[in-house]
C-alpha cells in the first residue's frame, strides 16, 4: 500500500472517528482494473477501503454541491481549485469542508494504455512512478509520465491550492513553456478546417451529458438542455441541437473551468471535449491574467467590473 | 439442423452480393468507436472487434426517429394532419450482432409486440430484419451473459449463428430467414452436420467456461417488491451516480423514449428519442410532480426495472443480457453484477 492511500485511510478515520466531519469522500478501487471511483466512508471502517493511485482522475468537488454535511474530502490538484470555485460561487462554505490535500503527480490516460496490449487490461499495478499492465498473454512496463492524461501534462496546480492536511510533501510544480500550443494548434486552422475539426469531435456524441454531470461547475439546477418550460434546444440527435449542448456548456465554463478533465474522463464515447473548453482558459488567462480556482481573495474577471475598464463597449 | 461453410476469402464477395437485396448494419469503427450502423456501399462489418460501444438495438429502434409528420402549409391537403412518414423497411440484415444482443432484441419485443399495443415503427424494423450473429469466442472480463440466461454461443433472436475458425466460418442455420440471407449472399457450402455441431459445441464449451463471472438471480422473483423498493442500500449506492444517461444509452434493453414536436417553417414533425431514468426530466409530470425527483429514486428505477419488475410482469428472466457495457462505460463504475448480487441476496429482515 503506497503512502498516500495509507495517510488517506489514517486522517479520514480519525476525523471520522473525532466527529469533525459527517462523511468523507474519497476513491475506492472500482470492480475494473484502471477503476478507482468516487466512493465515500461514514465510520473509519468504511474510510480504509479508500485507496489512492494514478487512476483518480474524476473530480470530488462535483459532489459537494449543496450539501448539509460537515464533509472531508480527498483534494488533488484541480479538486481543490474547484472547491475553491464552489466557495466563490457559494456552492458550500469553507468550514464546512475539510480539505485533505494530495499533491499529485498526475493520472493517466487509460485509454492510451488500453492501446497498448492487443486484448484486455486484466491487471494494472503501480509502484511510485512505474506502471505493470498484464493481459492474456501480454505484460508492459511503463513509465508513468509518459501517459500521462493531455491535462496533466501541463499541468502547473498539482499540489492543493487550499487545504486542512496533506497526505504527503509538496510536489515540484512543472514549468510549462507553451501550454496553450493544443489551442493555437486549432487557432491556426482555417474556418472550414475548424468546422471539421469540431464536427469530427462531436459525430458520435450520445447526448448522455456524462461530461456535464461529471463537471464540478455544472450544478445548475436545472440545466438549459432539460428546461421544458420554456424549451431552449431540440433533444434529438439533430447536429445543431448537438453542437449548441457543447458551445453553450462550454461558455457556461468560461473563467470556471480549472481544466481538471473530468468531462473527458466521464464520455463514453472518448470525445476530447476539453477542446471545447481550452480556448477559454486560454482567454481567461491571457486577457485577464486569471487562472480559475487559485485564490479566495480576488473574485473572478467576468463577474467584476472597473470603471477603468479599457474596453469601451462596456461603457 | 444445416450448417454452411463459409471461406474467409469469400465473405467480402458474399456481403456485396447481400448487399443487392439487403440494406446491411454492422460494427464498423467510427472516430475510433466501435458502433453498429447502416454499412456504406464500401464499408465492411469489423468481425474481430470487441464489445461494441453501443449495441445494435438503434438498426431497431434509432435514438431520433420520425414518427409523424404534417404540413401547416393551409394550401396543402391534409394539413395539419399527422401522418406516419415513408421510410424504408426493405428487408436488412444485421452482420457480427453478438448473441446477448440478440436475445436483448427478443426482451424488447416484449414490450413493443405485445397483445394489446404493437409498436408499429420497432415491429415494421424488426419484421424486415435478419440477424447474423456472431458466436463470441473470447468472452470479455465484463461478460456474465450466461448468468443472464444468453451466453457467447446463446442463439435466442438469432436468425443464423456464425463460429468464427480462423480461416472460415460455420454458420449455424436457425431460421428460413436466415437461410434466404445466406442464400442471398451465395454462401452454399454446406458443411457436414455432426462434425461441424462437434466442433462448434467444443468452442462453445470454451467459451463458457472463459466467463468466471457468475451473478445470481435465483432469488429475484420470490422477493417482495415493496421490500426491495424500501431497501436501505439504494441511498448510498445512488451516492455517486452522477446521472448522466451513460448506462441507459449503451444498454442493449433500455426502450424508454420521449416524444418530441418539432416545428419548422411550414412544416412539423414528431419524433421519438431515447429516454433515461437517469433525467430529472424522466416522468416529470405536467402538473411539475416527479415521481422520482431524487437521484436515488432514478438509480433505483433503472435496477429494479431491468432486475425486479420485468421479471415479474413477463416471468422470462431479467431485463438484462449481461453484455457488460454499463459495467465498463459507466464514470463511476456503478457494476450492476454487484447489484444484482446484493437484491438477490437482500432480507428485510437481516436488517432489523
Amino acid at each position: 500500500m503506497n503512502n498516500y492511500t495509507k495517510n488517506i485511510r489514517k486522517i479520514s478515520s480519525n476525523l471520522l472517528e473525532d466527529g469533525r466531519v459527517d462523511l468523507v469522500l474519497g476513491f475506492k478501487r472500482g470492480t475494473l482494473p484502471m477503476a478507482s471511483v468516487p466512493g465515500i466512508a461514514r465510520t473509519p471502517e468504511e474510510a480504509q477501503g479508500f485507496v489512492w493511485d494514478t487512476n483518480c482522475r474524476l473530480n470530488l468537488a462535483n459532489y459537494i454541491t449543496d450539501q448539509k454535511e460537515k464533509i472531508g474530502i480527498i483534494a488533488k490538484g484541480c479538486d481543490s481549485r474547484n472547491i475553491v470555485n464552489h466557495i466563490m460561487e457559494n456552492k458550500i462554505p469553507r468550514d464546512q469542508v475539510y480539505i485533505i490535500g494530495v499533491p499529485c503527480t498526475g493520472m493517466v490516460d487509460k485509454n492510451r494504455i488500453r492501446a497498448l496490449l492487443d486484448d484486455e487490461i486484466k491487471e494494472f499495478k503501480e509502484e511510485g512512478e512505474v506502471i505493470l499492465i498484464r493481459g492474456a498473454g501480454q505484460e508492459r512496463v511503463l513509465d508513468k509520465e509518459a501517459y500521462l492524461r493531455d491535462n496533466c501534462k501541463i499541468c502547473t496546480h498539482r499540489n492543493p491550492v487550499i487545504h486542512d492536511d496533506l497526505v504527503g510533501a509538496l510536489v515540484k510544480e512543472q514549468k510549462i513553456e507553451d501550454p496553450f500550443r493544443d489551442v493555437a494548434a486549432i487557432e491556426a486552422m482555417e474556418g472550414e478546417e475548424r468546422w471539421n475539426h469540431f464536427e469530427g469531435l462531436l459525430s458520435n456524441c450520445i447526448r448522455c451529458y456524462a461530461c456535464r454531470n461529471a463537471c464540478p461547475l455544472c450544478y445548475c439546477p436545472a440545466c438549459f438542455v432539460d428546461e421544458s418550460k420554456p424549451q431552449w434546444i431540440g433533444k434529438g440527435q439533430d447536429p445543431t441541437d448537438i453542437r449548441t449542448f457543447h458551445f453553450l456548456r462550454a461558455y457556461h465554463c468560461a473563467g470556471r473551468c480549472t481544466d481538471c478533465g473530468a468531462c473527458e474522463e466521464a464520455c463514453p464515447m472518448d470525445i476530447q471535449v476539453r477542446d471545447f473548453t481550452r480556448k477559454l482558459v486560454k482567454d481567461s488567462f491571457e486577457i485577464y491574467g486569471w487562472e480559475p480556482g487559485l485564490t479566495l481573495d480576488r473574485r473572478p474577471p467576468l463577474e467584476t467590473f472597473k470603471p477603468e475598464d479599457s474596453d469601451k463597449f462596456i461603457k | 439442423m444445416k450448417i454452411i461453410k463459409i471461406d474467409k476469402n469469400d465473405w467480402t464477395r458474399g456481403i456485396d452480393k447481400s448487399r443487392e437485396t439487403y440494406q446491411l448494419f454492422g460494427p464498423v469503427t467510427d472516430s475510433g468507436q466501435s458502433i453498429f450502423k447502416q454499412l456504406d456501399k464500401n464499408a465492411y462489418p469489423e468481425m474481430g472487434g470487441t464489445n461494441s460501444v453501443m449495441s445494435p438495438k438503434s438498426v431497431l429502434f434509432p435514438q431520433t426517429e420520425k414518427i409523424l409528420a404534417a404540413s401547416l402549409d393551409a394550401s396543402m391537403e391534409n394539413h395539419h394532419i399527422m401522418q406516419r412518414p415513408a421510410a424504408d423497411y426493405s428487408r436488412r440484415a444485421v452482420i457480427g450482432i453478438r448473441p446477448y444482443d440478440a436475445k436483448a432484441v427478443r426482451l424488447v419485443k416484449l414490450n413493443f409486440d405485445t397483445a394489446d399495443y404493437r409498436d408499429p415503427y420497432w415491429c415494421d424494423a424488426h419484421g424486415a430484419t435478419t440477424f447474423v450473429g456472431l458466436a463470441v469466442n473470447q468472452p470479455s472480463a465484463v461478460d456474465f451473459s450466461i448468468s443472464m440466461g444468453s451466453g457467447p454461443f446463446g442463439e435466442e433472436g438469432l436468425d443464423v449463428l456464425l463460429v468464427d475458425l480462423e480461416d472460415h466460418y460455420l454458420a449455424k442455420v436457425l431460421t428460413p430467414k436466415g437461410g434466404a440471407y445466406l442464400s442471398d449472399a451465395g454462401f452454399d457450402a454446406a458443411a457436414e452436420t455432426d462434425a461441424s455441431l462437434t466442433t462448434i459445441e467444443t468452442m462453445q464449451l470454451a467459451a463458457e467456461a472463459a466467463i468466471t463471472t457468475t451473478v445470481p438471480t435465483d432469488r429475484l422473483q420470490e422477493k417482495a417488491l415493496l421490500d426491495l423498493h424500501g431497501a436501505p442500500f439504494w441511498e448510498d449506492l445512488a451516492f455517486t451516480c452522477i446521472n448522466c444517461g451513460t448506462c441507459t444509452f449503451v444498454c442493449p434493453t433500455c426502450w424508454c423514449f420521449d416524444i418530441q414536436d418539432e416545428t419548422k417553417g411550414k412544416s412539423t414533425s414528431r419524433f421519438r428519442n431515447w429516454d433515461t431514468c437517469m433525467s430529472p426530466l424522466f416522468t416529470l409530470h405536467g402538473s411539475g410532480h416527479n415521481p422520482r425527483g431524487k437521484k436515488t429514486q432514478r438509480v433505483r428505477q433503472r435496477f429494479m426495472h431491468k432486475l425486479k419488475y420485468f421479471l415479474d410482469k413477463y416471468d422470462q428472466g431479467t431485463m438484462c443480457v449481461g453484455c457488460g457495457r454499463c459495467v465498463e462505460k459507466c464514470p463511476v463504475n456503478i457494476d450492476i453484477r454487484s447489484i444484482c448480487s446484493t437484491m438477490n441476496a437482500y432480507d428485510p429482515k437481516d436488517v432489523a
